[in-house]
């Protein structure tokens, strides 16, 4: 049996690598512990989020499956930040725990060139540092061209509560007990890393009187630019808020060396930005409360996630934290909290095409490389995916680069700075965010999507339908000029605007914090969707800023094209400092650009670098 | 790899010892040819020996001599430092002999070039060591090693903190919107900090441009008509016979220069061909220059003869000064009184005599008093002082600029950050500071974060 791709793993990395590759049109086969695992949301019920939500639209930019995904199955979204500027936009999703999978396997199992597989990958097959194939816990070997590795918390993952340890994975699924043990033979650094998850309430049983009611947003919104969204705006479930007190943290404190994380049992590294609720006692030991959401996990059953409450405590102290909380005090606990501890590889092995730097046709996408994340995971398996189909085709790998995609930035930072902790994209990480907007996924990517091959000819058009109309709109409104008249002033006067004392174009107009593109309509019918105004607005009130961002953009290009040669040997450079040395030798990075955001890498040895490669000619 | 270089490194001349550096991987060679003790190739590291520099068999000074291996040296390369007995022929022959046998002569600054080349020190550090290099005065020396010691990166780097502080709070706002215990950044708030940062960034720049006066000292220029004693003045001044002071009138065509020491400030001094209308081609030059002068100087001096009259000459050059430093000089104080000193604001005065040097430390004092000179502290020698750092900081301020019109314009705060942010890049470049992932440290413990 011999497939083009195999993926290993049927989480959000692996449905995304498996879709990719099939709808390219590769033969693909995806191989997971358990089929009605697939896409499942072992921790928080929610898709998108700050960034997160940004990056699910650049998934469907570029024809991924999670935005459509989430579409279908969300109990409540929301956009965040509505109130601050365009750049920081960005969608959450309540997603429903049974229905976001169940969707999920029926598009994997409708998608043609798709082979669904239900077993353990324990070996690789490699041969001249290439993969030729994968073995199965029964021993069969099934070869293929490309392998991409999606494994998520499942290498050889450890259950932590209290002071116990059991070799499970996420929800009591087999771990796969010898894959790491072999990329460790093929070379690769293992790193241990940890992540947590909290409790989960009995529906039933939380006085809700007690709590802070939060709602989703009455307005319908979507992921995908080819959704049209129906739901019932007022049919949204709602959340919770609550909080942590002093007799909380009186408990945690009196316990605390009962936990796996303060006990010492704990050997994997956790992520700084989703620390439990120990954690944040102890760091935080002045503040007397934490905040914690109640979210619903489904409609179909009654489990209510403790967003902020994960832990590593024993059951007995968990039960008395949870019962010290207002509203909380009668709750039946339906899942306990644990901790995870997993095996990841270090991400500098990979390049930024996701393909391992040791094994030529072998790709990982996901938690193994250090990520945290659904929707982290998903947009690197579609990456994985896309460049597995183009390795197969003998053509350049799809690189996004920082300035076009927050994808782009999670796999730069990856394979530049590496990870010591689960990564997670935060907008902060992204240098260029004016320019990666919620509202412009299509506009920056679209384009990609359909060179390899994953968005259609119907959806190409109307992108490129889009565009022009932008484009129309902003030059009408460069070439209408309104006159200084008494009518017009006093109109300006009712929306609070300075007088006009000369003619000025609606474009100038429009610049003005008070002037909204609606409000040019007074001038001139505005025929156009509000998804068309929205890019005008945004493009003409804040022009300089963004054409700031793209000058400083244009600046790391032009270091970004500075290619460093393949066979540079760092050992013959003088002068280099030995840190730096060793950091180059490590990362090898493809440009002087990439050279300069690794860390230990100085401006002097930037220089030192760029004066080597210039002597020699290069 | 790279040459070995020497030079001299202590001051010639004065001191009762000289200094000669040699760096590089052949340093410990070439030391060892021309020095007569023990065999300095087989010594070990960071030890002194005593012994003989000869030439050709013959002793050309007696030495101690230390020796350094890489990498714990001041370059990172070997270093071999000669102590010589000094005078200036002997330490100059050293360094000759050096030369001749396979040393090539260190560049200024060369030493600290390699130094921070080789990761040995980082570039406030390096700036500083140039600052000593090229320091002329014992204030600018302070100033120097106020730099070394981090002063200059200490203040940045409390400004970049509070600037960080302000950014951490603002991604928090974006990254965890529904957080509560960080307050919603908005931009009445921010105008407030900037207003702090603003005056922050002008305290800095202002000093910064103090001190570049405290390194390059102040620019007097001696301004006047023909013989009332502007040479006599400076001469005064210099303790020398520089320029040539004659009683025909205009015979100073050319700007004589010349500089002096007054409590640590190097005072540098310009003559002028007196400032007169003059048909003579090679006077108007000179005449033409002084104007020019005039405009350049940090102080002008005009000397008056306490003997004559106003002439309308003096009056056109008073009016031109009349918005500058200026100090009027009476000189001739010996002679009759036909000056009108009335019209003269008093502190403006200073009467000489430079026939038997009267009022000549009253002028000097002046010229301290003028420039806030003895206000002058260590602690205010912790500024910035090379023009790169300067440029940097008045870029900051344009941001700054930038920043406040947004505010006015009801721009986002988080579009304003990318502004602020590029702020506290700015100022990491004057402390060489790359390290990118401050911000998101300052963000995971300043706040409590977290599903």
């Amino acid at each position: 049996m011999k497939y083009e791709v195999i993926v290993v793993g049927g989480g959000h990395a692996g449905c995304e690598a498996s879709l990719a590759c099939a709808r390219i049109g590769h033969k693909t086969l995806l191989i997971t512990g358990n089929i009605n695992n697939i896409a499942d949301m072992p921790c928080n019920p929610s898709i998108g989020g700050s960034a997160k939500g940004i990056v699910v639209r650049e998934i469907d930019a570029l024809g991924g499956e999670m935005g459509k995904n989430a579409d279908k199955s969300h109990i409540q979204i929301k956009m965040l930040n509505s109130s601050k500027g365009p750049a920081v936009r960005s969608l959450r999703a309540q997603a429903d725990k049974i229905t976001y999978p169940k969707n999920m396997q029926e598009t994997l199992k409708s998608t043609e060139n798709l082979t669904l597989l239900e077993d353990m990958v324990e070996h690789l097959i490699v041969e001249d540092k290439k993969i030729k194939g994968i073995v199965l816990a029964g021993g069969e070997k099934i070869y293929a061209d490309t392998v991409i590795l999606t494994t998520g918390t499942y290498l050889k993952a450890d259950i932590l509560v209290g002071d116990t340890r059991t070799r499970k994975g996420p929800n009591n699924q087999r771990p796969s007990m010898f894959l790491s043990d072999d990329l460790k033979e093929l070379g690769f650094d293992i790193q241990r890393l940890k992540t947590g998850t909290p409790p989960r309430l009995d529906r039933a049983t939380i006085d809700y009187s007690k709590t802070r009611r939060e709602d989703g947003d009455k307005v319908r919104w979507s992921f995908s630019y080819e959704t049209n969204p129906t739901y019932d705006i007022d049919k949204q479930e709602p959340c919770y808020l609550v909080y942590t007190n002093e007799k909380t943290h009186k408990i945690i404190m009196d316990n605390l060396n009962r936990s796996s994380m303060y006990g010492g049992y704990a050997k994997g590294i956790g992520p700084r930005y989703c620390p439990s609720i120990e954690d944040k006692v102890v760091r935080f030991s002045d503040k007397n409360r934490h905040q914690l959401f109640l979210e619903p996990e489904s409609l179909y059953y009654d489990d209510i996630y403790l967003q902020g409450f994960s832990t590593s405590m024993p059951y007995d102290v968990q039960e008395n934290m949870v019962h010290s909380i207002e509203g909380l005090e009668n709750v039946k606990i339906l899942k306990y909290a644990y901790a995870i501890e997993y095996d990841a590889i270090n991400p500098l092995q990979i390049n930024a095409s996701l393909e391992t730097k040791l094994v030529e046709n072998l790709f990982t996408a996901g938690q193994i490389n250090g990520t945290s994340g659904y929707e982290e995971a998903a947009a690197q398996g579609l990456i994985a995916g896309i460049n597995a189909s183009l390795k197969l085709e003998g053509k350049e790998p799809l690189i996004l680069k920082r300035n076009e995609a927050y994808i782009g930035v999670l796999i730069d930072d990856l394979v530049t700075k590496g990870t010591k902790e689960p990564y997670r994209l935060l907008t902060s990480r992204a240098e260029f965010r004016l320019l990666l907007r919620h509202d412009n996924a299509d506009l920056r990517l679209s384009n990609y999507g359909y060179e390899v091959g994953l968005i259609s000819e119907e959806r190409k058009k109307k992108l490129d339908e889009k565009i022009e109309s932008i484009k129309k709109l902003e030059e009408e409104l460069q070439s209408i000029k309104v006159t200084p008249t008494k009518e017009v002033n006093e109109y300006l006067k009712e929306l609070d605007s300075a007088e006009i004392k000369d003619g000025i174009t609606l474009y100038e107009l429009l610049k003005r914090p008070e002037i909204t593109i609606d409000k040019l309509t007074h001038f001139k019918n505005i025929d156009y969707t509000d998804e068309i105004k929205e890019q005008v607005e945004i493009n003409i009130k804040y022009d300089g800023y963004i054409k700031k961002a793209i000058r400083e953009a244009e600046k790391m290009l032009k270091l970004e094209n500075k290619k460093i040669p393949e066979d540079i040997d760092y050992k013959k450079i003088p002068n280099l400092a030995s840190e730096a040395r060793q950091k180059l030798i490590e990362v090898r990075p493809k440009s002087i650009g990439q050279a300069s955001r690794i860390s230990g890498v100085n401006p002097s040895d930037i220089s030192i670098l760029s004066v080597y490669l210039k002597k020699g000619g290069y | 790899m790279n040459n070995t270089i020497a030079a001299i490194s202590t001051s010639l001349g004065v001191g009762a010892i000289s200094i000669i550096r040699v760096s590089g991987d052949d340093a410990i060679n070439i030391v060892n040819k021309i020095f007569k003790g023990k065999d300095l190739t087989k010594v070990e590291t960071h030890t002194i020996h005593y012994g003989y520099i000869i030439d050709k068999g013959e002793i050309i000074d007696e030495v101690l001599i230390s020796i350094m291996k890489s990498p714990k040296t001041f370059t990172k390369e070997d270093v071999v430092e000669i102590n010589s007995h000094g005078g200036m022929s002997t330490t100059n022959k050293i360094l000759e002999l050096l030369l001749n046998n396979g040393c090539r002569l260190a560049e200024p600054g060369e030493f600290t070039k390699r130094a921070f080349l080789n990761g040995r020190i980082d570039l406030v550090e390096a700036e500083s060591i140039m600052d000593i290099i090229n320091s002329k005065t014992e204030l600018t020396r302070k100033m120097a090693i106020n730099g070394i010691e981090g002063k200059i990166s200490g203040i940045i780097k409390d400004l970049r903190q509070s600037i960080i502080e302000v950014l951490a709070n603002i991604e928090v706002n974006i990254d965890y919107p529904e957080y509560e215990d960080a307050i919603e950044y908005t931009n009445e708030l921010l105008k407030e900090k900037i207003k702090y940062i603003k005056s922050k960034l002008n305290e800095i720049l202002e000093k910064s441009e103090n001190t570049k006066m405290i390194k390059e000292g102040i620019t007097v220029g001696i301004f006047g008509r023909p013989n009332v004693g502007k040479s006599s003045i400076l001469n005064g001044l210099l303790n020398e016979d520089k320029a040539i002071v004659t009683n025909i009138e205009g015979t100073t065509r050319d700007i004589v220069e010349g500089s002096f020491l007054f409590n640590g400030i190097m005072i540098n001094l310009i003559d002028t061909a007196g400032i007169r209308n003059t048909e003579n081609i090679v006077e108007k030059i000179g005449v033409e220059k002084s104007k020019k002068i005039l405009n350049d100087v940090d102080l002008a001096m005009i000397v008056l003869n306490n003997n004559e009259e106003l002439t309308d000459n003096d009056l056109e050059l008073l009016d031109e000064t009349k918005d500058k430093n200026r100090i009027i000089v009476i000189n001739k104080n010996d002679l009759e009184n036909k000056l009108d000193i009335s019209r003269f604001n008093k502190d403006e005065i200073i009467f000489t005599n430079t026939i038997n040097s009267n009022g000549l430390n009253e002028l000097k004092n002046k010229i301290v008093e003028i420039f806030n000179l003895g206000k002058i502290e260590e602690k205010d020698l912790t500024y910035l002082s090379n023009a790169r750092s300067i440029s940097i900081l008045k870029k900051c301020l344009n941001k700054i600029d930038d920043i406040n019109k947004a505010i006015k314009e009801d721009i986002p705060t988080d579009i304003i950050a990318i502004d602020l942010k590029a702020i506290w890049d700015l100022l990491g470049e004057i402390t060489g500071e790359t390290y990118h992932d401050e911000l998101l440290d300052e963000l995971f413990s300043k706040f409590c974060l977290g599903k």
